[in-house]
């Protein structure tokens, strides 16, 4: 009985995660246009332009391969299965001790190596100059991730989720430099791998300045809807894990039946609600960067990993 | 199975080789040749697989130095780089079989190509200082040989001058680390080695000399400057051999000399095996994301990933000094499966490069593109390799990367504070490198075999043979396996990480549901084998779900590209232009890197130029400077060959004086 809960627990995560998605994207879009005083689509906007797609037929370029049109499945599985470890409403799920958090990042790397490849197949020089720039991000993003991760397992003692958000319960954590450090590290992550501004603008299909929309130019149809997923998946996933990490009160623990998952799930809610509120303030705030502005962004953030990790290696209690 | 049969596949091989020779040009010869190579390198690996987990095995042969003879030993160490070895000469002669007939001079690699496979296998059997040394010059000069196999392009024959002088300095280092090791008794005998006691002054000496010496081979950085070189140079079965397997066989040596002869290590060794290790690494990656000839793209390749072997090689000494043992054994782990990973994912991408340039007739990767199309099967295994390469899981390069990490994050209980300071830094490095070489193989799969064909020949392109493919699928489903079910691998190489560090992980086949886990489940875990079975399900119920949901209607039509397409291929995106943000970032200080735009004003019909130059600095600031002393010593020296009877006689008689002077003083 307790493997089927377990793997209920699990699948409620997996639907949980897919479900919510487009719900922040619609909901950051809906504020940051309240933010510069418009209307702005409802909400519920990313489903029914979900919807649209999936119900509209693909338009194939002719020289497309195989790998064009496997991809989108492939980006999507891999962001979706990343978005699954992450403990979002409780942290004794069955499989997140199948992937720790540097698996994790593997896996969003997987993600991107496709999206990247998927922009080169057809052969423009737009996909070229998305994958080129995404690869050129992801370069300076991921590592500067595994230094946040390094950081964050050396004072937890375990690259487990699970484990590091019990740790961050417990009151043994303290304030300490190397925290915070990273936390301003992960959020410059989390910036530049979703594609936000300063670094890439997701509503803009300006030629010369967009990333990851230049990369999937050449996606019509379902593909795209499930690269629209995948996307919104993975803003939802940063969000969690920040709060996961950062934030992690009323995740429920191990077995903690059907009220505190009740309670976890709402409080999972409000906190991706404090998070896209963040988000957006912060995006109606600046402005956007150019390119080769944007290793400096990344580099800062590598540098602050990496100052976080040499404080603990120098000492246990920074 | 005896383990006899080692030395028995080494006397067949070197058999082959001269019966290559003898059977010479006729058209049966190549299959011939290499099929028997096959057999011979599969029975050793068995052999080998057998011989792992048993007590080691030694013989001596009357041969070599007349009161030494000929020792051989295959110990777990020895039997792991023996399966290593011959899995990849295995798949070398398989692949061989097909892409072998398109060899316009079949003379001049199928006596050598046994014999390379020989001297590999002979280096790591090898149980004395003088049959080590005799085994390792072998192997250099036949692998050479096969360098220079095509000596009619002045590339081939530069590349062949520089291997050749790295091989002999490499091997004369490690003579000389093994003059020390052997003392002034002369002890060649490895038993007698280990047992012999050494100040630690000496053993810092053999130590540097060693990780020189065996570095020149293995590529590590500044003495990597032979591998882009030769790797392109010799036949595609041969450069995935050099860059798979010689440089496993070099690691293994360092592995021998460091950890097993020289006695217990002290923390600072591990000092310059890190930093070489990181620096290798991110450098490595760095040149390979520059290249345009594919065949150099995957030797720079060689270099990173070696730069990772050595971390975790160097990891292992610092907590082995430091009597944490089972951290040890977790690093050396790491680098003994990244050994084995490398092995099985370059030489898949070496064949994949080899079919491509059998189908086209071209390495660089400019003039390539669209290759997906017109060679499916070769794409879908180069594109294993790469994403393996990549450390994307569930393959296997992730497994052994995890590992290192893992390693790393254990590095903070080690006291010393030099290693307290590089250890992140070296972790920092391997992270980049390991984003980089994502970058990098997107960038290489997705030139060569996306978009579309830049080049007739491209655009010609046929599937190569069954025997290349099948040597491609066994590999490319090897990385698949051994990224699913690391655990078991893990298990294997135990015997060989206990006879180095004395302890060894735990036993990762108890685990349930087959994850790994290093050190403690609350710590750490991963499984490749749920990883794998996750995205599959997840894949499958998204392509279910939405082939029920959405409409399938599919249309083919022109490439949009924002309703402006132009038709010229030469529109794409190009090699160069992928790099050139990479190489905006991080080539400005690594490379030198300068670029140079001419851009006519409006209304001027004159061509728009880009010019950017790149510097190799190692090269510029380390080789070309001794290359000109050489040089320079030399036409000086030339004076003595025009001088008289006389001032010859004098010149003897003065250097007699000097003699019996060195000797009166010493004494």
């Amino acid at each position: 009985m307790d493997v089927i809960a377990d793997l209920t627990v699990q699948g409620v995560q997996m639907a949980l995660v897919l479900l919510l998605a487009p719900l922040l994207t619609g909901f950051v879009r809906k504020l940051k246009a309240h933010l510069v005083r418009r209307q702005g689509p409802s909400v519920f906007q990313p489903y029914r332009d979900l919807l649209r797609l999936l119900r509209k037929e693909v338009v194939l370029a002719e020289n497309a391969s195989w790998l064009f049109r496997v991809a989108p499945y492939l980006i999507f599985a891999a962001t979706w299965v990343a978005a699954a470890l992450v403990p979002t409403f409780a942290t004794g799920l069955v499989f997140s001790w199948s992937a720790d958090l540097i698996a994790i990042i593997a896996l969003l790397g997987s993600a991107r190596f496709f999206l990247a490849l998927a922009g080169l197949d057809v052969g423009t020089s737009f996909g070229g100059i998305g994958s080129s720039r995404e690869m050129l991000i992801g370069t300076l993003a991921e590592p500067a991730m595994i230094m946040i991760v390094f950081t964050l397992a050396l004072i937890a003692g375990s690259t487990q989720l699970a484990t590091m958000a019990d740790y961050m319960l417990s009151p043994a954590v303290g304030l300490r430099v190397s925290l915070g450090l990273s936390l301003i590290a992960l959020i410059m992550v989390a910036i530049a791998e979703n594609a936000r501004i300063p670094v890439d603008n997701p509503a803009t299909h300006l030629e010369l300045t967009m990333v990851h929309e230049a990369m999937v130019l050449e996606y019509s149809g379902r593909h795209l809807a499930m690269i629209e997923l995948a996307a919104a998946l993975k803003l939802q996933l940063y969000i969690s894990l920040i709060a996961c990490l950062f934030a992690p009160w009323g995740l429920a623990r191990d077995g903690g039946g059907i009220a505190a998952y009740a309670v976890g799930i709402a409080f999972f809610i409000v906190k991706l609600a404090v998070g896209g509120l963040l988000l957006a303030l912060f995006e109606t705030a600046i402005a956007k960067m150019r390119v080769f502005r944007v290793p400096e962004f990344l580099g800062a953030a590598l540098m602050l990993g990496l100052l976080g990790t040499l404080l603990l290696f120098v000492s246990k209690g920074l | 199975m005896p383990p006899v049969m080692g030395l028995g596949c080494v006397a067949v091989l070197m058999g082959v080789a001269v019966l290559a020779v003898i059977l010479g040009r006729s058209k049966a010869a190549t299959p011939l040749v290499y099929g028997a190579c096959l057999v011979a390198s599969g029975l050793a690996c068995a052999a080998a697989l057998f011989q792992i987990a048993v007590e080691p095995w030694a013989t001596v042969l009357p041969l070599g130095l007349p009161w030494v003879g000929a020792h051989f030993r295959i110990d777990a160490l020895a039997a792991f780089f023996l399966i290593v070895v011959n899995l990849g000469g295995a798949a070398a002669s398989l692949y061989s079989i097909g892409y072998g007939r398109h060899e316009l001079v079949p003379l001049r690699v199928l006596p050598f190509f046994p014999a390379f496979l020989a001297g590999m296998n002979l280096v790591v059997m090898a149980d004395d200082a003088f049959t080590f040394l005799l085994a390792w010059e072998f192997m250099s000069l036949t692998s050479w040989a096969l360098v220079m196999a095509h000596h009619h392009d002045p590339e081939n024959r530069r590349a062949g001058v520089i291997y050749l002088v790295m091989a002999s300095f490499g091997t004369l280092l490690l003579l000389l680390a093994f003059g020390l090791l052997a003392g002034p008794d002369g002890h060649y005998a490895f038993a007698s080695i280990r047992e012999g006691l050494r100040s630690p002054l000496i053993a810092a000496l053999v130590l540097i000399l060693a990780l020189v010496g065996t570095g020149s081979k293995a590529g590590l950085v500044p003495l990597h400057v032979w591998l882009p070189l030769a790797h392109p140079a010799a036949p595609t079965p041969v450069s995935a051999l050099m860059s798979g397997v010689m440089t496993k066989v070099a690691i293994y040596g360092f592995l021998r000399i460091a950890l097993d002869l020289l006695g217990p290590p002290a923390w600072w060794w591990s000092l310059p095996v890190i930093a070489l290790g990181g620096v290798s690494a991110a450098m490595g990656v760095l040149y390979a994301l520059m290249q345009q000839d594919l065949k150099r793209l995957l030797a720079y390749s060689t270099v990173e990933n070696i730069g990772i072997i050595f971390i975790g090689v160097g990891l292992a000494i610092a907590f082995r000094a430091n009597n944490m043992g089972w951290a040890a054994a977790l690093a050396l782990t790491a680098a003994l499966l990244h050994v084995l990973n490398h092995m099985l994912f370059k030489s898949l991408l070496f064949f994949g490069a080899g079919a491509v340039l059998s189908a086209t007739g071209l390495r660089d990767i400019e003039q390539l593109g669209g290759l997906i199309r017109r060679m499916p099967a070769t794409s879908f295994t180069f594109l294993v390799g790469a994403a393996a390469i990549a450390a994307l899981p569930p393959l296997n390069g992730f497994v052994s990367e995890w590992l290192t990490f893992q390693a790393i994050l254990l590095s903070p209980q080690i006291p010393q504070w030099g290693l307290k300071l590089i250890v992140p830094a070296v972790g920092a490095l391997l992270a980049l490198s390991a984003t980089l070489a994502g970058a990098c193989f997107v960038r290489a799969f997705g030139i060569v075999f996306l978009g579309r064909p830049r080049s007739p020949a491209a655009e010609a392109a046929t599937e190569v043979d069954r025997f290349s493919l099948v040597a491609m699928a066994t590999l490319a489903g090897l990385c698949l396996l051994t990224g699913v079910l690391p655990g078991l691998v893990i298990d294997g190489i135990a015997p060989a990480v206990k006879l180095l560090v004395g302890e060894v992980m735990p036993r990762q086949l108890g685990v349930a549901w087959l994850s790994i886990v290093p050190i403690a489940e609350s710590r750490s875990s991963y499984n490749g084998l749920l990883v794998f079975l996750f995205v599959a399900l997840s894949t499958g119920i998204a392509v279910l779900g939405i082939h029920r949901l959405a409409s399938r209607a599919v249309r083919r039509s022109a490439i949009w590209d924002c309703g402006f397409p132009i038709t010229s291929a030469n529109t794409q995106y190009s090699a160069s232009s992928f790099a050139q943000p990479i190489r905006r970032v991080f080539g400005s200080i690594v490379f030198q890197a300068r670029e140079r735009i001419d851009m006519p004003p409006p209304g001027d019909a004159r061509p728009a130029r880009f010019q950017v130059e790149i510097k190799d600095l190692i090269w510029q600031f380390l080789y070309a400077p001794v290359g000109d002393a050489v040089w320079e010593a030399a036409n000086r020296l030339n004076r003595l060959q025009f001088l008289t009877i006389r001032r010859y006689l004098s010149l003897v008689f003065l250097a007699l004086i000097v003699l019996l002077l060195v000797v009166a003083i010493w004494t």
